[in-house]
């Protein structure tokens, strides 16, 4: 039985897939099938509590916790921030809040995401990190002390 | 003789972008096509130039100093405010109010005029399409003076509902405070009409000139507004100046907006007596250098020619919106009959957010999103619009690579 890859090692993967492209649209060519690959949130998620500020789309994030890691589901309306949530969620999704609180995520930048992306847009990126982030942060507090 | 008079009826496009350095950059390795220009327009060289050499030959404190770098300095900076009265057609050049911008302006009128003269039960006309700038200030002195607000409605095309806004005026409006073009659609108001319609109702008119000033011919005393505000960074100026015209009288009638230097006469702990116009509402040391190269702005615009900009706009807007009306799913959002230089639209099953950094990676600059129009966009049921914004540097050629972007932008997302 194969043990579920790092934090670390998925980034990992993620930079070297994304050595292969030559150019800026053969990323966004990848970042968009992404996108459109990212199962669709149920209906009854997409509430304003779920959406995630400081995106200039709309994005709804929702988060479980079972056997002590945390899992993500999110969708948005604008394909090539789903195709970021997908890679995202690729990469926290699945693990110990600890290990989610301590990710440096630097792949975001090593794939140069946030050179390319304007700051107003990389900052919608940084919101769902963040947000994802703070999901962890509530699961080790309400579950560290039971 | 005819064929020197053929050449001046039309804009040498060419010989324009060779003075906007920074039209000839790359962005993602390829050219610039900058296309955002109702956010902020690019800046001719003799612009840049007029504040390097502010600051290079007589940088000066103003009115105050008696030595020779403050009295050219002096000098320079009240030339503009004569370049400016001429450029709106002002009566006197004490009308005109430097500040930080149009924002600045409207926040200026809201403060000073407003919280003199609104009182409980008085009502302020805006409009569906106002940019938040010139919605929040009067939202702010509604609430505080327990006033109203009123909006006049659009139709579809994203023209100003005029029955509606007859309806609107009565004896309790104050004031119409309307956007003469606006950013995000590009409808091109009747400010006239309903300039003499808020007078005969007794309301006085501000217009909000942040995109109507570098395309159309401005005459405050034939449009009889009472307060216009612009930008100096839309007309190719520098940021960080504005202009609030107001009438005489008003200003004269007005309360001060912020307190300091500059704008008094006399001060004592007992009691200070203020400046006289234009100075009483320009407290502070104020953006010097530019404020200089505004002039040399409107001076560039004015050498231009405006009739010759806006047809060589007016021919790229028609010909941009024959060209984006045949990509499939695409809809223009305003389509007003009177319209200038903004095309606002939206595909159907793409987020302009994605059409907006696509379009980026092909080096074109457009603006994505609600642009500060929240309630305009809620008016078409629209989270916001992927909008091309026209200057007078722009080509047919860069339409062309717009087209060719979102023809890229549409096969990759669908």
């Amino acid at each position: 039985m194969s043990e579920k890859a790092s934090i670390q090692e998925i980034e990992r993967d993620i930079v070297e897939e994304f050595a292969l492209f030559d150019s800026w649209d053969d990323k966004y060519e990848y970042i968009i099938d992404l996108g459109k690959k990212l199962p669709p949130l149920e209906e009854q998620y997409k509430t304003d509590v779920n959406k995630v500020r400081g995106c200039q789309s709309t994005v709804w994030l929702v988060s479980d916790y079972r056997e002590g890691k945390v899992f993500y589901k999110a969708e948005s309306d604008a394909m090539i921030i789903k195709g970021l949530i997908s890679m995202l969620i690729r990469v926290l999704s699945g693990h110990s809040p600890d290990e989610i609180i301590e990710a440096r995520l630097d792949f975001i930048q090593e794939i140069g995401m946030t050179s390319h992306l304007a700051q107003t847009r990389s900052n919608g990126l940084l919101a769902m990190v963040k947000q994802m982030k703070n999901f962890a942060l509530v699961y080790k507090l309400k579950y560290a002390a039971a | 003789m005819i064929e020197a008079a053929t050449i001046s009826t039309s804009l040498d496009v060419h010989a324009i972008r060779e003075q906007f350095p920074v039209l000839t950059r790359k962005v993602k390795g390829r050219p610039l096509v900058y296309l955002d220009n109702a956010a902020t327009s690019q800046k001719p060289q003799a612009v840049i130039d007029a504040i390097v050499h502010y600051y290079s030959h007589y940088n000066a404190n103003i009115h105050r100093g008696i030595h020779t770098l403050a009295e050219e300095a002096t000098a320079a900076f009240e030339e503009t405010r004569d370049a400016v009265q001429h450029f709106l057609n002002a009566a006197s050049r004490e009308e005109i109010i430097f500040t930080r911008g149009a924002t600045e302006g409207i926040n200026l009128v809201a403060y000073a005029w407003g919280r003199k003269n609104i009182h409980a039960g008085d009502e302020i006309i805006i409009s569906t399409m106002e940019h938040h700038s010139n919605i929040v200030p009067w939202q702010v002195l509604c609430q505080e003076k327990g006033a109203s607000l009123k909006v006049i409605p659009i139709n579809d095309l994203g023209e100003l509902m005029l029955d509606e806004y007859e309806k609107l005026l009565g004896p309790k409006t104050r004031l119409v405070s309307i956007v003469h073009v606006s950013n995000a659609l590009g409808t091109l108001n009747p400010v006239g009409k309903i300039i003499s319609l808020a007078h005969q109702a007794g309301a006085l008119v501000l217009v909000d000139g942040a995109q109507s000033s570098v395309h159309l011919d401005i005459d405050v005393r034939a449009l009889d507004c009472d307060f216009f505000v612009f930008s100096s960074h839309k007309i190719y100026g520098p940021t960080g100046v504005g202009v609030l015209y107001g009438k005489r009288e008003l200003l004269d009638s007005m309360a001060i907006f912020q307190g300091g230097g500059e704008m008094i006469k006399e001060v004592s702990f007992e009691k200070t007596t203020f400046n006289d116009l234009p100075y009483k509402f320009e407290a502070g040391t104020p953006n010097i250098a530019d404020t200089i190269a505004l002039k040399t702005a409107l001076d560039f615009v004015e050498q231009t020619g405006k009739e010759k900009i806006r047809k060589h706009e007016a021919s790229l807007l028609a010909y941009a919106t024959d060209q984006l009306e045949q990509l499939p799913g695409l809809k223009i959002i305003g389509t007003a009959r009177e319209k200038i230089s903004v095309i606002s639209f939206v595909i159907e099953h793409i987020h302009p957010q994605d059409l907006g950094i696509l379009l980026d990676n092909r080096g074109i600059a457009v603006r994505t999103g609600h642009h500060c129009a929240e309630p305009l966009m809620r008016r078409f049921g629209i989270p916001g619009t992927t909008r091309a914004s026209l200057a007078m540097y722009n080509t047919k050629e860069e339409i062309d690579e717009l087209i060719s972007g979102l023809q890229k932008a549409i096969n990759m997302l669908s």
